[in-house]
Order: structure tokens, then sequence, then C-alpha cells
């Protein structure tokens, strides 16, 4: 019975199943070192040998970034809808609803009120693991209300992303969500509050080419695939071998389209210093009473 | 070369020019004949036109002889004076750009430029920009915000160019820069998709206060076959994604992504150029006018309604 028990806790959540081989041991897709799986969730899916960042369940991104017991849900109101009565190979509200049965959430985001070292943010996790992260109607409006309400609440914006881009069950509805994300920011802009982009493993197609890459500081994780076009597509057009490295995080910093390439462990400490940073200057040039609690640096 | 439901229509076509030396040749008088067959030829081309496919409507959208950028630029404006140049890396031939004249008033405009031949073409790169092309739009923004010209783009590519350099150099960065750039103009601005209106490098420069497509033109998330090949895994089922994809005008329309279709002649823009491109010229004329009495403030929220609003989803129960 005991036994029973030690294994059940041990035995990984469907979510991390997602993320990484099961079972107690894994071999790091990196280095194959072989590591204990617990190893892995407690360093923040970041491979204790090698630092190979591991794409991350959105339950450990807000974790990791929010103050603990400050997340406050702001997502989940809405549905998805199947405004062209998509079928491929499956149904898309098929489709859908074994993606919300898998993962437990109605479409691939969070959204939530918390405190990033004492900084009040909105907070956008995107679910890579749901339809691979695509931005489709709900996803499009949930970033729109979180950049709005975070407005609203003087609070200060950041948005994880992981996504394959636009869906394309929802056709150019999908497309226009890039469009959504972008003027919802304006607030954000006209009440100089922060808004700092993360991009993560993998952030591709319409969310890089929209909300993703508008941020005013704008960061990456080791490794992380960011592009416009997907590698693939790439090859097939240009048919030739691309460069070593190509489309990776490093890379974009050398290109100058990175503010910095910054390890999953010291992401949140760099994210509330930029944080203090900006407002410190916000409060310099614009004193009232609603920015003065931020913290100085 | 005809598009393969063509076919009929210019068989019937040549028949009737057949028919029409035949009698010349022998001067007799064959009228009667070849008014019925030209009665014939207008039902088959009307029955054919209204009847297209998605994927049928796909392939007029993209048709050889179908008025390009350019085309427009020169014939429905007055006084076209193209602007070149990015002002960082370059001048990129995918997209054009400058000042004109419609009507009563000086424009900024900006074409996506497809060839109209193989030589154009491979110049043009297909219609297919470089990040470079995105800023030269931009430069064209802030021009048109600065002496308080209306904006008018024209929509027609592939989709932004899925290349290293592109890449390099910020594709993704750029698209998302002029989708905010435009949304800020203080100005009127009117797009018309008058081709291949290919995902988000299309988008770019489509964030207008009113959107309008031709009739057998397209805007998608994704080309048929691209989209073939993701979720069927052959490129060959393309005809299945375009019906899926519901990327033409009416449907378009249907979902509130553009605001008006302007009609082709029958037989489609390619048959019908100077038509074409006269109506065109007319709808921008009709639209410019009716936000002429906008002021920037609600040109900004109107155009900014107009895409926070789009989308589809209930709430949950």
């Amino acid at each position: 019975m005991a036994l029973e028990r030690w294994f059940r806790r041990n035995r990984p959540t469907r979510k991390e199943d997602d993320n990484a081989p099961a079972g107690l041991w894994l071999k790091c897709e990196a280095c194959n070192a072989q590591i204990y799986r617990k190893d892995l969730v407690a360093n923040a899916y970041v491979c204790p040998e090698c630092e190979h960042h591991y794409r991350m369940p959105v339950e450990a991104r807000v974790e990791l970034l929010a103050d603990a017991g400050t997340f406050e849900p702001w997502s989940g109101g809405i549905r998805a809808e199947d405004p062209l009565g998509f079928v491929d190979t499956q149904a898309y509200p098929e489709r859908l609803e074994k993606n919300q049965q898998k993962h437990g959430r109605p479409d691939a985001i969070v959204t939530g009120g918390a405190l990033l070292d004492g900084e009040p943010i909105g907070l956008i996790v995107m679910d890579f693991f749901f339809l691979g992260g695509s931005m489709g109607s709900v996803v499009g409006e949930e970033i729109a209300r979180a950049a709005e309400r975070a407005a609203a609440e003087d609070r200060a914006l950041v948005a994880v992303t992981a996504s394959g881009g636009a869906r394309m069950q929802e056709g150019a509805l999908s497309l226009m969500q890039m469009a959504k994300t972008t003027v919802a920011l304006e607030e954000l802009s006209r009440r100089r509050l922060p808004y700092l982009s993360v991009l993560t493993d993998p952030t591709t197609g319409g969310v890089t080419a929209s909300f993703a890459t508008l941020g005013d500081v704008i960061v990456s994780e080791p490794g992380a695939l960011i592009s416009f076009a997907g590698p693939r597509v790439i090859q097939q057009t240009i048919k030739q071998e691309l460069p070593e490295g190509f489309q990776r995080s490093e890379f974009l910093l050398e290109k100058g389209m990175l503010d910095d390439v910054v390890s999953r462990k010291a992401l949140k400490e760099h994210l509330a210093l930029i944080l203090r940073l900006l407002r410190a200057g916000r409060r310099e040039r614009d004193p009232g009473p609603e920015v003065t609690r931020a913290a100085a640096v | 070369m005809p598009l393969p439901f063509e076919k009929p229509i210019e068989d019937l076509e040549t028949k009737i020019e057949e028919m029409r030396a035949y009698a010349s040749e022998q001067s007799i008088d064959l009228a009667d004949e070849i008014g019925l067959l030209q009665q014939r030829l207008e039902r088959l081309k009307r029955d054919t036109f209204d009847n297209l496919t998605r994927w049928q409507r796909v392939q007029v959208a993209r048709a050889a002889g179908r008025p390009t950028a350019l085309d427009y630029l020169q014939g429905a404006f007055d006084a076209f004076t193209e602007l070149h140049g990015d002002r960082t890396l370059g001048d990129d031939p995918a997209i054009v750009a400058g000042l004109a004249r419609l009507g009563e008033r000086s424009v900024v405009v900006i074409g996506q430029q497809k060839g109209r031949d193989t030589k154009e073409n491979i110049h043009r790169n297909f219609g297919m920009s470089h990040p470079s092309g995105y800023r030269k739009a931009m430069r064209m923004f802030d021009l048109a915000d600065k002496f308080g010209l209306p904006v008018v783009t024209l929509i027609d590519t592939p989709g932004a160019y899925p290349g290293i350099a592109a890449e390099e150099q910020g594709q993704a960065w750029v698209i998302a820069e002029s989708i905010r750039r435009m949304s800020r103009l203080t100005v009127p601005a009117v797009t018309v998709v008058i081709g291949e209106g290919g995902s988000g490098g299309a988008l770019a420069v489509g964030v207008a206060n009113r959107v309008l497509i031709l009739e057998n033109a397209i805007y998608s998330v994704i080309s048929p076959e691209s989209c073939a090949a993701i979720l069927w895994r052959d490129a060959a089922e393309a005809e299945k994604a375009a019906e899926a994809l519901k990327l033409t005008a009416y449907d378009l329309l249907e979902l509130g992504v553009v605001d008006r279709v302007v009609d082709e002649p029958v037989g489609g823009a390619h048959k019908s150029r100077e038509e074409t491109i006269r109506r065109v010229r007319e709808a921008v004329l009709e639209e410019i006018a009716g936000l002429s009495s906008m002021g920037a403030d609600a040109l900004q929220e109107q155009r900014r309604r107009r895409f926070r609003d789009l989308g589809r989803f209930r709430d949950a129960a």
C-alpha cells in the first residue's frame, strides 16, 4: 500500500507528460544525462546537468513568476466557437474538446493579476501544449482583455509567449487577432505602463509578428526557437541549409532583435529589476498617487 | 493560358470568332446565329463565375493578367509619383509606394506588387516583401500623418518572404510594428485586397478604417497549400483546405473581416482590366469621402475598435 502510494505520488501528471518523457527517470534530450524527473521539475524544467531549458507547463510558469499566493486568474470566462465549421482530419470542436479535457483549461492561454517581486502585473502565459499554443479568437480576446485590465488597474504587463502562430481553424479571424492584440496594448502605452515580453520556445508565426515583439523590453530563454516563418518552411522555399543556431534566441540577440537572453532561474529577478527601473523613470516624469506605491529600486 | 474552368468559355469564344471570320470571308449574314451564341456565352460566363468554388476563386485571385498594384496606381490614380527606399537597408521592389492624386485629394499609396511576367516576378520576388518593404510602408505612414494625407493600401501578396535574411532582419518585428503604426494613423486609411491577401504579410498594411476586397480576391491566415501540408499532410489537398478556410470575399464579409466587396466584371478582373480599375477607383473615392468628416481621434478610435472587436467566441455557461 505504501509502495503503491509512493508510485502514485511520483507518477507524472498528464500535463507533465507533454513536456518531457514520462517515468521517474528521463534522458536529457540535449546532453543525454540521466535525470531524476523530480530534480528536473524542482529545477524549473531546466536540466541540472546541461542547463537545457525544457518547455514548461503553464502552472509552473505562473509559480515561477508570481509571488506565492498572489496570482488571481482573469481568463477562462469565454469559449471558442467554430465560425468556419472547420473540418480537416477532425472537426475543430472535437479537437478543441479533446484539448480542453486533456489540459483542463478552455483554451491555449492563462491570464491573471499577480505581484512579481512586489510589482503589480498582469500576467499572460500561453500554453503550447494546447493546440500548439495557437492564437484564435479566444486567445486573442484574453490577451486583449488582460492588456486592458492591466492598464485600468495600473499594472505592468508581462507576456510569456509559446505558440505555433495563428490558429488555422478560425481562418482570417485568427489572422485578425494579430491586429486586435496589438491595438489592445495602446492604453498601457498611453499610461506609460511597462510591457515586458518573454519569448519562450517556440514562438512563431502570427504571435511573433504581433504583440509578442511589441514589448518595451523583449527577452527570451536560452535556446528558444523564435521565428516568423518556421525553419522547415524556409528550407523548402530556399532549398539551402540553414545557418547554425538560426532563429534561436542567442542568434536573434546577436542580430539585435532581443534585449537579452535570460536563464529561467534568473528570469523573475531580471523582470523585477526592469519593472522597477522603468517605474522609477515614470514616477519622475509623471508623479501621481497611483504610481508612488511602486517600490524604489 | 485559360484557367481550367474557363476552357468552355474560351472554346465558345473561339467558335464565335471563327463564325465571324467565316461570315466575312464568305460575305454571308450570320448575325442571328452569332447573336445567339453571344447570348449563350454571356450566360455561360455568368453561370461559371456565379458558381465558382473557393479553390477556383483562389485561381482567379492569382490569375495571370489580373491587374497588379502598379496597374491601379497608374490607372486608378493620377500623378502617381513613386517614392523609394526604407532609409535603412534598401528598396524592396515587392512594395511600391508614393504620392498620388485621387479626385480632389492628394493621397499616400502603398501597394504590394507581383510581377506581370516572369522577369518582373523575379524582380518583385513574387510580391513577397522583406522587412525593408514594411519599413518603407511605415515611412509612408509617417509621411501621410505629417501632411494629413489619406492612406490607400493595395494588398496582393502570397505572404511576407520566408528567407534567411528576412528572418535575420526581423520579419516578425517589422510586421508587428507596421500593424501598430498603421493602427495609429491620424488620417483616413482605406485598404483594398486586389488579389491575394497572404497572412501577416498582408495584414501589415491592412489595418485600415475601411477594408475592401475585390469579388474574386482572397484573404487568409495561411495559403491553402500550406494549410493542406500541415493539416492533411499533403499539399495536394489544397482544394479541401481552400474550402475549409473560407477565404473568399463573401466569406470574409460575413465574418466581418472586410467591410465591402467590389464586384468584378463577369469573367473576372483579368478579362476586364480597365473596368475593374475604374470600379476600384470609384469605391476608394467613395470610402475616402465617407471618412473625410472624421477627425484624427475619431479615425483612430474607429480603426482600433474595428480590429479590437474582431473574433467569435461565447461566454462560458
